[in-house]
């Protein structure tokens, strides 16, 4: 009898859960069905929710006439290149000060994290003004800069815990075996790093692609990444509903797959090891 | 001799990252301290002068600091509220061993790899117009009239959007959380005849109570300058009632090309996000040392 309360507690929770995860899921599943209709039945009512007439045509035409693979190339560029940029900094200062900690490590890792609480708005209009004045205004080069500053401080936080990880015992088996600093690093260090390293990049990807502020303000359209040709749809007369949801996924499908993907160390990135 | 060697080398490694990072943090933030002291306009870039704090008197008794402060601190509390009160019990929920638990988990923090822009106008549009939104069609079917939301409770739709977005993200820290407390200690506290409501409340709740600053902490740090939310549905209208105090200065600063008065104000916003900051590193640093 105890057996059959459970199975019925177990039961109800998974329609629970499940009528939870729907709900939250639901507008994201909505912008995937409108994808494929037609502007027409897109904003009919009453709503169709599976029996209508399915078509490729606003993927045809986002892609064929917004110039949509640009944006994309964009985002790919500059959330990959701020990404790599970050790590090429990141891993050498999150190994120097994992490894050979001094008494000032603890405050330098906190002051990193501290360029992350200020406000970017704060600095918008010197931003803004030296951007205008180097010419990085619009520029994929002022992107991935200034994505890769938001990103280092997280990187090296993250990368600096996930080496801390790591027994010192095998670095110093090593160091006895007459490895160089270099060697140690790229032979010893890497291999037993590459999941911190992998989640790492992940994070820094899925942050830097999203990220809507500097993207928003720096770039107009031959630097413009997907966030800002998503933009370009909220004016009234770029209000298409079936081809902003068909733009919508082609921009986040891939990041939600790699955020599927990198779920499980999230968290510990996302709290700078404050919850692991 | 080996150890000053590798000491040396690491100093080295650490250097190109603190340089970039002091820079990064020195120079702008001079430059706006230094703005905010001006009369400066970028319409009229000949007429800059010192005019000492002028521009703070201007910006913090300007009705619109005062209503973007509302704003701020409706929206941060708002979302705080919802995606923790909300965040607790779906993050119990997933805690169960539930049947699909981790494509059910998928499902839920999905929201939050959705970059902010297509987030706003998907539910400004699909979900939201008075028209031809789907909430529109359900209050009719209900026999109710559909809510005008960025006409009538602007402020409310930015809340609702933002919070669907950070739910994900508290949900999921406090299921990682929950995770790991000692299943023995629930298990211990059942059979000593605890029902499950006090086993929540007193061995639960007081385990949350960490993650769930942590989730306040770094939430607010991120909702103090929601901006592409604002930017891309109102505009910060109708009139001010979206205008948070990011979207206040960059409205300043680009639309209205005021450096001066932008700058004074982004020196407010530090300040204000620094009072969050300083309780946030405290919490951090104190898990560093263990």
């Amino acid at each position: 009898m105890a057996r059959t309360a459970k199975t019925r507690h177990k039961v109800l929770m998974t329609a629970a859960a499940w009528l939870s995860g729907l709900l939250i899921f639901f507008p994201i599943l909505w912008m995937l069905l409108t994808s494929f209709k037609t502007e027409l039945r897109a904003v009919s009512t009453p709503p169709s929710f599976l029996l209508f007439h399915w078509t490729l045509e606003n993927y045809a035409s986002v892609l064929q006439r917004s110039a949509y693979l640009h944006y994309a190339l964009n985002s790919v560029i500059t959330a990959g290149g701020s990404t790599l940029i970050a790590l090429l900094l990141g891993v050498p200062a999150a190994w120097s000060m994992a490894f050979s900690a001094t008494a000032r490590t603890r405050s330098i890792l906190l002051w990193m994290l501290s360029t992350k609480m200020m406000p970017p708005v704060a600095v918008l209009v010197p931003i803004y003004l030296i951007y205008r004045d180097l010419g990085l205004l619009d520029s994929k080069a002022g992107l991935v800069l200034i994505l890769c500053l938001g990103n280092l401080p997280l990187a090296i936080w993250m990368l600096f815990s996930y080496f801390k990880e790591i027994p010192k015992d095998i670095l110093e088996a090593a160091r006895v075996d007459g490895a160089g600093v270099g060697r140690e690093l790229i032979h010893v260090l890497l291999p037993m790093a590459l999941p911190g390293l992998a989640s790492t990049s992940l994070l820094s990807l899925i942050l830097a692609w999203n990220e809507s502020f500097w993207t928003l303000n720096l770039s107009t359209s031959s630097a413009a990444p997907l966030t800002t040709f998503i933009a370009s749809y909220s004016s009234p007369e770029g209000l298409f509903w079936a081809k902003l949801s068909a733009a919508s996924t082609l921009a986040i499908a891939p990041i939600l797959v790699l955020g599927w993907l990198s779920q499980r160390q999230l968290v510990r990135g996302l709290t700078f090891g404050a919850v692991k | 001799m080996s150890t000053r060697q590798t000491q040396a080398v690491a100093r080295i490694l650490l250097t190109p990252a603190v340089a970039l990072l002091l820079i990064w943090m020195i120079v702008p933030l001079a430059l706006t301290a230094y703005f905010s002291t001006l009369h400066y306009s970028l319409l009229d870039p000949v007429s800059e002068r010192f005019i000492g704090t002028a521009n703070f008197r201007y910006f913090l008794t300007d009705p619109a600091f005062l209503a973007s402060l509302r704003n701020t601190l409706v929206l941060v509390g708002s979302v705080l509220g919802l995606t923790i009160t909300l965040g607790i019990p779906l993050a119990h929920l997933l805690d169960q061993p539930v049947f699909g638990r981790s494509l059910v988990r998928l499902l839920v923090i999905a929201p939050f790899f959705v970059m902010p822009t297509v987030s706003a106008l998907v539910w400004k549009n699909l979900l939201m117009n008075p028209v031809s939104g789907l909430f529109a069609w359900i209050a009719t079917l209900f026999g109710a009239a559909p809510v005008d939301w960025f006409t009538s409770h602007a402020l409310l739709a930015i809340v609702l959007i933002v919070s669907w977005q950070w739910l994900p993200f508290a949900t999921l820290i406090l299921l990682t959380a929950l995770q790991s407390l000692d299943q023995e200690q629930k298990e211990a506290a059942e059979m000593d005849g605890a029902g499950p409501l006090s086993t929540f409340t007193h061995i639960t709740l007081p385990h949350l109570a960490r993650p769930i600053t942590v989730v306040i902490l770094i939430e607010t740090i991120f909702l103090l300058t929601i901006f592409a939310e604002i930017f891309v549905t109102t505009g910060g209208g109708p009139g001010l009632e979206t205008t948070n105090i990011a979207f206040l200065i960059y409205s300043q600063a680009l639309i209205q090309f005021d450096v001066g008065s932008a700058s004074a104000g982004g020196l407010v916003a530090v300040v204000i996000a620094n009072v969050v900051a300083f309780f946030l590193l405290r919490i951090v640093g104190r898990n560093l040392e263990a």
